[in-house]
């Protein structure tokens, strides 16, 4: 089905400019514009609502405005019949009792009761912390990755290895960046999984390429390479396929909740398949990979024989 | 032989098999609706209870599905939400304070699965509808109290030693004490330090005879580890009274609660009682001295100025008779006035006390403080800080007809709500320290109902879409994976059961993912497969090799991600965790089925036997 001469690193200079610009592009928003961070992180109130019809926002505003609420944003989430309310954590009441004062003052003057079906206070410190965990989740994931890879293989593939994954992660954010949409824990889940997900594609291609380096005659190792990426080419696809599949069911049926891990993951999956064949190798190659390097005879029989 | 199993893999696989279907089969029952009943924390249910709960229910003419009593506990299931309903009113007006009647979703398991310790996934908030509060203790609040405790140690033991001291001063948490001179002082540090051990005595390096004493460090901690211990006993108290099945009370870290209230609707009443710190003192009204000298800011000896509701000042000895911790039962009642009441047990100490006061005090008035701390907030030097206001109002002054000990009533609340919470909270005990609700999740029924739908329909339609790619693409082989694909989420699905780890949205994302990915493995050997027959390699021998040689790019692939699920999982919270539980779970199940599944089946077809082409 796939062509198996394509020549990947032979581009590998575009493959550096669009990475390049796809970078700057996500670090410049990201310092312009920011994340736009959910209570999660930054810590307030949230209440979701769900009336019988469609709601009425105007009316809602107004009667929040009327109770002293006026920095209150209201949205319609998913349907026209469920309402999103957020506050930012206020100050002189930054307490939980916010929520209640809420739905008193809706189901005072609303026609119609409000079911609730969701409300969520974040304290600031406890949206510090998250922030400040997620940081150090993301960091020690790297770490971990980074020693794991140097030691089933070598260091120059760690180095690869991290390179992209850090590649995907920084367009990742920037792409919500970008679009402006909210990040909260479970995009910060979705990150992890991308670099779970792109770290396997990159394993998978870096597998082959000690295979080839130990077996084949050649001795070009940009050679030796393009013919690893181009035979696990179509299994890299096929599985992106797969994956891209379940999370596109994931982003369209999961609900609004589920929604934005879905597209994080979904962008992270397309980033992280590019970059394990137009990041990982080249950024390999570029750190002068020899046969040298792969030809320690490393116990590695042993795994096989225990093959079922 | 190539690509044959020995009888033994086989087996073992099967079993796996059966096992996973077994267990996860508990899920496909659904929840009966019930009522669970429990006793309050010192007296257990007994099957006499038991017999007339049951009798209620018959003479209701309720349905019962059927009636458990195990561990003191009782567990109707009724046949649908309208007689669980009747059944809790009933129950409740029936049973009074005693015991605790909670609405409850209990799995419908055949008895046959449950005897096999089967049980359904348990379903996290976001799922099955409920609050999540983490609540965090206020330390600086509890060391506070305690070196105003010591304080008045300090000058207490001073007295019995009959040591004068120049001057006794207090100034963010050390007591500075100035003796006349070195003998005094050193008799000083001798009764400090053998009496009250928790303080740190030293000797000041600015003045002569000077001690600076102030809580040990060790002091601290303890003070810090009982004020969290404390906490929780009550609040799980407080828990029980509100009647929940199921709570979920953690401590989290070195000064924060976890709550976790499946199934409770009405947050605003649990998070006023879950947060509430009043307590009642009370003490002898002093008479002696001239109340509107006070008010003019001159100080009493051994009272204080406090002020009734409706605003009237009045003089309080200092000397608390008893106080809330002495209280082990309080009820709400009407007095012969017909206004809210609550009437009070104390224990033994407490009684003795109240005892010998009113016996030397008929006739004289007594007064009933209501403490409560309330959380606000001000600004100092442009930075926002959160501070405890403890609000304390006299709440009744009577005059002591009789002594009395044990039992009597309190009178003068507001109205029948505040007389019931009151109750509610002194049967439940006091905070030790004051808390604060950092963090709410509360997750409606209808959203955890929905939650649910969309979870199961993105798995089963992710599903769908990936077999149908995997049939086409791969054809017999393809149908191979899917029928592992499928064995896979029968495997995560038992051992989520079996564990008991909690399945949140998230949770279910994760499986999807997994969906996704485990089709990876048999991917990888696939296309090895192919290459192989590619360069001319036999069937035969392209399905032993490609299988061969995929395991270590599986194997490798999959520790990776297992790595960051290990990450995620210990840095998470709660839904995060859920996250990582599934796909860790899901890593090394399709590891499994899809290697060593699809390897069974495949040698099924293929094994033994002459093979021209492979359907792949």
């Amino acid at each position: 089905m796939f062509k198996q001469d394509l020549d990947f690193l032979g581009k590998r200079k575009f493959a550096m400019i669009l990475s390049t610009i796809l970078l700057i592009v996500s670090i410049a928003s990201l310092a312009i514009n920011g994340l736009k961070l959910g209570i999660d992180f930054t810590g307030g109130t949230l209440v979701e609502i769900g009336y019988k019809q469609a709601a009425d926002l105007g009316i809602l505003r107004e009667t929040l405005e009327k109770s002293g609420f006026d920095d209150a944003t209201v949205q319609n989430f998913g349907t026209t019949k469920d309402v999103l309310i957020r506050l930012k954590p206020k100050k002189g009441i930054s307490n939980a009792e916010l929520s209640t004062q809420i739905l008193e003052s809706i189901n005072k003057n609303g026609t119609e009761i409000a079911d609730v079906r969701r409300v969520e206070f974040v304290g600031p410190q406890v949206g510090d912390e998250l922030a400040e965990d997620g940081g150090l989740a993301l960091l020690y994931s790297m770490f971990g990755i980074l020693l794991y890879v140097a030691w089933r293989f070598e260091y120059k593939f760690a180095l690869g290895s991290v390179a992209a994954l850090l590649h995907d992660v920084v367009i990742t954010l920037g792409f919500f960046s970008l679009l402006q949409l909210e990040f909260d824990l479970t995009v910060l889940a979705a990150i992890l999984a991308v670099i779970g997900y792109s770290l396997n594609d990159t394993i998978v291609v870096y597998d082959r390429i000690r295979e080839n380096f130990r077996n084949l005659r050649q001795d070009s190792a940009k050679e030796i390479m393009n013919i690893s990426l181009n035979q696990t080419l179509s299994r890299t696809l096929m599985t992106s396929v797969t994956t891209a599949l379940v999370l596109m069911a994931l982003a369209v049926l999961g609900g609004e909740i589920i929604h934005n891990f879905a597209i994080a993951l979904l962008v992270g999956v397309g980033i992280g398949t590019y970059s394990s064949i137009f990041i990982a190798s080249p950024v390999v190659l570029s750190l002068g990979i020899s046969k040298e390097d792969l030809m320690v005879p490393v116990a590695e029989g042993a795994d096989i024989d225990d093959m079922p | 032989m190539q690509n044959h199993f020995p009888l033994w893999k086989n087996l073992m696989i099967l079993i796996v098999f059966v096992i996973g279907i077994i267990y996860a089969s508990p899920n496909l029952f659904g929840n009966d609706p019930s009522v669970q009943l429990a006793s309050s924390a010192t007296i257990k249910l007994k099957q006499k209870q038991a017999d007339v709960i049951k009798a209620e229910l018959d003479k209701a003419g309720l349905n019962i599905k059927e009636f458990e009593f195990n561990n003191n506990k009782v567990l109707v299931r009724f046949n649908n939400i309208d007689d669980q309903l009747k059944a809790s009113d009933l129950l409740k007006a029936k049973m009074g304070n005693d015991v605790t009647v909670a609405l409850n979703l209990a799995p419908a398991t055949p008895t046959w699965l449950r005897a096999l310790n089967a049980s359904p996934m348990y379903l996290g908030l976001d799922l099955r509808g409920g609050v999540h509060f983490l609540l965090e203790v206020d330390m600086d609040a509890a060391i506070k109290q305690a070196e105003e405790r010591y304080n008045l140690d300090v000058k207490a033991g001073l007295r019995s030693h009959k040591i004068r001291y120049k001057s006794i001063s207090k100034n963010n948490g050390i007591i500075k004490i100035t003796l006349k001179n070195s003998v005094d002082s050193i008799a000083t540090q001798d009764f400090l330090n053998s009496d009250l051990s928790g303080l740190t005595v030293k000797e000041s390096s600015e003045a002569e005879n000077t001690l600076l004493v102030s809580l040990s460090r060790q002091e601290k901690l303890e003070i810090k580890k009982f004020a969290l211990d404390q906490n929780m006993t009550t609040l799980r108290n407080r828990v029980n009274e509100i009647g929940v099945a199921e709570p979920v009370i953690q401590q989290q870290g070195d000064n924060r609660i976890v709550i976790q209230l499946p199934g409770v609707q009405d947050t605003t009443k649990a998070k006023a009682i879950l947060g509430k710190t009043a307590t009642l003192e009370y003490r002898l009204v002093d008479v002696e001295h001239d109340v509107q000298k006070a008010v003019q800011g001159l100080p009493v000896i051994g009272s204080r100025l406090y002020y009734e509701v409706d605003g009237n000042p009045i003089l309080l000895k200092r000397r608390v008779i008893v106080t809330g911790a002495e209280i082990v039962d309080a009820a709400y009642t009407m007095d012969q006035n017909n206004a809210p009441a609550v009437s009070i047990t104390l224990n033994g100490i407490g009684a003795k006390k109240m005892g010998k006061m009113t016996q030397k005090n008929v006739g004289k008035p007594m007064a009933v403080v209501f403490i409560e701390y309330k959380s606000k907030t001000r600004t100092v030097n442009g930075k926002k800080e959160k501070y405890k206001e403890k609000v304390e109002k006299v709440i009744s002054v009577a005059t002591i007809r009789d002594s009395f000990s044990k039992r009597f009533q309190t009178t003068g609340l507001d109205n029948a709500e505040e007389a019931r919470t009151l109750s509610l909270l002194l049967r439940a005990g006091a905070l030790a320290a004051p808390v604060d609700i950092i963090e709410e999740r509360t997750v409606g029924p209808s959203l955890g109902q929905d939650n649910i739908d969309k979870g199961f329909n993105s798995v089963i339609v992710g599903l769908i879409l990936v077999l149908v790619f995997m049939l086409i693409y791969y054809r017999l082989f393809g149908l191979v994976a899917n029928i592992a694909l499928a064995f896979n989420l029968v495997v995560i699905v038992a051992v989520l059961s079996m564990i008991q780890a909690t399945l949140t949205l998230p949770g279910i994302a994760g499986i999807v993912l997994t969906v996704g990915m485990a089709v990876d493995a048999n991917v990888l050997i696939f296309e090895r497969i192919k290459e192989e027959l590619k360069n001319n390699n036999t069937p035969q021998s392209s399905i032993f090799v490609g299988y061969e040689k995929a395991f270590a790019t599986i194997f490798d692939a999959n520790i990776t991600t297992l790595l960051v699920a290990l990450v995620l999982f210990g840095f998470g919270t709660g839904a995060i965790k859920g996250f990582a539980i599934t796909l860790s779970i899901g890593i090394l199940s399709s590891m499994f089925t899809s290697i060593l599944g699809t390897r069974m089946l495949i040698n099924w077809f293929y094994g033994n036997r002459r093979v021209k082409k492979l359907s792949i």
